[in-house]
C-alpha cells in the first residue's frame, strides 16, 4: 500500500502541473488586466506590465509559477492585497481555516443526518416515514442552497430574531447554525437518497438473511452487516464533496458575509489577480485530489476485498 | 421442561405470495412431524415451496408472503405465535439454519471469526471475547478446518467454497441448535465437496444429537443422509414416509415419476431415464383437484374434480396423497 501511495502522490503533483497550465491559459484568454482602472493611462500599464512581468511571453511566464510551484512559492498578490504574499493571503489571514470550518460542520450535518435517514427510509421501503422521508429530501435536493439561506435569514434573524443575520468571523456559535444547515442541506439529502439505495441493495443480500437466521437484533442488521456494505458508493461521493465543502461556499459565504476562500477565490477572479487566482486553484485542486487518495486509502478499511497494490488487476 | 416425543411438528401450515397478480399459496395446508435425532429431508422441484416452508419455520419469509394458517409447533409451543424477540432468542440458538450459496452467505467485510463470535454473543451475553473466540477456533476444528486458529482471522473472500459451507456449519451449530434447517446446502458445490459436506452433516448429527430437516431436489443426497422423507409438489406433501419405504416403495405417481428420471448405479442393462411429461402448474391458477392431475399419466376422473385423501400405505408412517389408493382399497375390497 505505501508504494501506491507514493505512485499517487507522484501523479499528483503532475495532475497540478496540467491543472496550473489549464488555470493560466483559461486565465489569460479573459481579457483585462489587474491594472487596469478608469484613469489609466497606457504608459502606466506598460509599466505596470514590465515590473510584473507580465509583458513577458506567456511560456515564460508559465514557467516562472512552476518553477515557483515547485519551490513552495505561491507568488505575490498584483491587487486585492498588493505585495503580500499569496501564501499570507490563503493560509494566514484564517480565510483557509473559516472555510474548513464551515466546510467540515457542513460535512458532518450531511453524514450525521444522510446516512442515517437513508438507512430508516431503506429499513422501512414503502413506508409512510420512507415516503415522507422521499418528500423532504427530494425537496432538499431541488431547493438552491441561496434560496434555503435566504429562507432561513427571513424567518430565523429577521422575523424571530434568533440569530443574527450576518455571520461575520464565526466567532459565535450561533453564527454558525444558519451557514452550516444551508450549506449542508443539499448535500445531506442527497446522501440520504444515496444510502437509502445502496442499503436497499445490501439488505437483500444473502448475508442479511444469514444475519436474521442468526437471531441478532434488527439494529445490528441494518447498522453492523449491511451499512458497511452500503458505504462505498457514499464514500465515493463524500471524498470530492469534503474538498468541495471545504472551499467552494462562495454563495452561502457572500449571503452570510463571511470572509471566506470561496468568496475570495471569486474576487480573485474579478480582480484578475492572476497571482491568486493561480494559487487558490492549485490548493482546491490539491485538495480534491488529496481527498480521493483518502477515499481510495479508506475503501480498504472498509472493505478488506479491496486492496491497494499499484498494478492493474 | 415437557418431555414431547417430536421436536417439531408442523399442521396445515398454509403460506402465501399476495402479488399483484393474485395470491400464490406457495404452501397449502402441510403437515409432518420430525422426532428428535432424526433427519428428514424434503425434496420437490424449484417453486414446490420447500423452501418458503423453511423459512416459515424461522420467521425468516420477505413480503409479501404471509404465514396464513395452521401451526409450526418447536417441542409443543407455537412458533406463530412468537414475538419477534422471542423468535430472535431461539433462531441460531435452538433452530439453525444454512443456505444454499455460501459464497455470498458471509458477510464479505467482516472475518469469519467474527461472524461466528456473533452467533455466540447475541445469544449469551454473559460470554467474554475470548470464550467467544476459543469456540469459535473449536468449531472451526470440528467441520474440519485446518489450522483454524489462523483461519480464524480471515475474511470469507479468502476461503474456498467447500470452506465457506464448512464455516457456515460452524456458524449454524456454535449454539448447540436442536434442529438445524439445512437449505439445500451442498447445490452450489461440485460433486467432491458436496460428498464431504454431507459426510461431515452425518458425523455432527450424530455428535451432537441434533434433528435435521435436509431439503433438496436431489434424490441422491436425500438417500446418503436422511432417516424420513417428504415430497414435495406444488405446495402439498404428496408422499412422505421412511426413506427405504420412499425409494423402494413408491406410491404416489409423482415420486414414482421423481425416481424413474433419475439414473440408477444398481440399474440393469440399457434402462432409460423416464422423464416426467409437462411442467410445474401455474401457482397462481391452481388446478382444483390433485394438483399433479395435468401431468399424470395415471390421472382419473375423480382426480381432476376433488384433492386427494392422504392414505395411510403402512405403520411406519408412510403417508401417500393420491386416488388411486382408494381405487385400489375398493378393488380390494370387492374381491373380498
Amino acid at each position: 500500500m505505501f508504494g501506491y501511495i507514493v505512485k499517487r502522490i507522484a501523479a499528483s503533483v503532475c495532475t497540478l502541473l496540467f491543472v496550473a497550465a489549464i488555470t493560466f491559459l483559461v486565465m489569460n484568454a479573459i481579457p483585462g488586466s489587474p491594472f487596469l482602472e478608469e484613469n489609466t493611462t497606457v504608459e502606466q500599464m506598460e509599466l505596470a506590465n514590465e515590473k510584473y512581468g507580465l509583458d513577458k511571453p506567456l511560456i515564460v511566464q508559465l514557467k516562472n509559477y512552476l518553477v515557483g510551484y515547485l519551490h513552495g512559492d505561491l507568488g505575490t498578490s498584483l491587487k486585492m492585497q498588493k505585495g503580500t504574499p499569496v501564501s499570507d493571503l490563503i493560509f494566514h489571514q484564517g480565510k483557509f481555516v473559516l472555510s474548513i470550518k464551515l466546510g467540515i460542520l457542513a460535512l458532518l450535518i450531511t453524514v450525521l443526518v444522510g446516512v442515517p435517514l437513508g438507512c430508516i427510509a431503506a429499513y422501512f421501503r414503502g413506508k409512510w416515514i420512507d415516503n415522507v422521508l422521499s418528500v423532504f429530501s427530494t425537496l432538499g435536493i431541488a431547493i438552491p442552497n441561496f434560496v434555503v439561506a435566504t429562507l432561513l435569514l427571513e424567518v430565523l434573524a429577521i422575523r424571530l430574531g434568533m440569530l443574527p443575520s450576518v455571520s461575520g468571523s464565526l466567532t459565535d456559535v450561533k453564527s454558525y447554525i444558519m451557514p452550516v444547515i444551508s450549506l449542508g442541506l443539499y448535500y445531506a439529502c442527497y446522501v440520504a437518497k444515496l444510502t437509502r439505495t445502496s442499503m436497499l441493495d445490501a439488505i437483500n443480500q444473502d448475508y442479511v438473511r444469514t444475519a436474521k437466521a442468526k437471531g441478532l437484533k434488527t439494529n445490528k442488521i441494518i447498522f453492523k452487516h449491511a451499512l458497511r456494505n452500503s458505504l462505498i458508493p457514499v464514500i465515493t461521493y463524500l471524498g470530492p464533496l469534503t474538498a468541495g465543502l471545504m472551499c467552494g461556499g462562495f454563495v452561502i459565504e457572500t449571503t452570510f458575509g463571511i470572509p471566506g476562500l470561496g468568496r475570495y477565490f471569486v474576487s480573485s477572479i474579478i480582480e484578475r489577480d492572476y497571482p491568486v487566482i493561480m494559487a487558490t486553484t492549485i490548493v482546491l485542486s490539491a485538495l480534491v485530489i488529496g481527498m480521493n487518495l483518502l477515499v481510495d486509502i479508506i475503501y480498504t478499511f472498509v472493505d478488506p476485498r479491496i486492496t491497494l497494490t499499484g498494478k492493474g488487476e | 421442561m415437557d418431555e414431547h416425543k417430536k421436536l417439531i411438528e408442523v399442521n396445515n401450515l398454509q403460506v402465501s405470495f399476495f402479488t399483484p397478480a393474485g395470491e400464490v399459496k406457495a404452501v397449502d395446508g402441510i403437515s409432518y412431524s420430525l422426532g428428535y435425532n432424526e433427519v428428514m429431508g424434503i425434496v420437490g422441484e424449484s417453486g414446490s415451496g420447500k423452501s418458503v416452508e423453511a423459512y416459515s419455520i424461522m420467521g425468516l419469509l420477505q413480503s409479501p408472503g404471509k404465514v396464513i394458517g395452521g401451526s409450526i409447533l418447536l417441542e409443543g409451543k407455537n412458533l406463530l405465535d412468537y414475538s419477534k424477540k422471542q423468535m430472535r432468542d431461539i433462531c441460531g440458538k435452538e433452530i439453525s439454519m444454512i443456505f444454499q450459496n455460501p459464497m455470498t452467505c458471509m458477510n464479505p467485510v467482516y472475518t469469519v471469526g467474527d461472524q461466528l463470535m456473533e452467533a455466540v454473543t447475541c445469544h449469551d451475553k454473559s460470554i467474554s471475547k475470548k470464550e467467544a473466540r476459543n469456540r469459535a477456533i473449536e468449531m472451526l476444528n470440528m467441520v474440519g478446518i485446518n489450522n483454524a486458529e489462523k483461519r480464524i482471522d480471515q475474511y470469507p473472500h479468502e476461503f474456498s467454497g467447500g470452506m465457506r459451507q464448512r464455516a457456515m456449519i460452524a456458524m449454524g451449530l456454535i449454539c448447540h441448535p436442536k434442529l438445524l434447517i439445512a437449505d439445500e446446502p451442498t447445490t452450489a458445490l461440485d460433486v467432491t465437496t458436496q460428498a464431504q459436506i454431507l459426510e461431515l452433516m452425518k458425523e455432527l448429527q450424530a455428535k451432537n444429537n441434533m434433528s435435521i430437516i435436509f431439503i433438496t431436489h436431489n434424490l441422491g443426497v436425500v438417500a446418503e443422509i436422511c432417516d424420513r422423507v417428504s415430497v414435495m409438489y406444488a405446495g402439498h406433501i404428496v408422499e412422505q414416509g421412511e426413506v427405504n419405504d420412499i425409494f423402494y416403495h413408491p406410491q404416489h405417481p409423482y415420486t414414482r415419476g421423481l425416481l424413474a428420471s433419475m439414473p440408477r448405479l444398481d440399474s440393469e442393462g440399457k434402462e432409460r431415464l423416464i422423464p416426467i411429461e409437462g411442467t410445474p402448474v401455474d401457482m397462481l391458477d391452481t388446478p382444483k383437484g390433485c394438483r399433479f392431475a395435468p401431468r399424470c399419466a395415471e390421472c382419473m376422473k375423480v382426480c381432476v374434480e376433488q384433492e386427494p385423501p392422504a392414505v395411510c400405505i403402512n405403520a411406519n408412517g408412510h403417508i401417500s396423497s393420491c386416488w388411486q389408493h382408494i381405487r385400489q382399497m375398493k378393488e380390494e375390497v370387492g374381491n373380498r
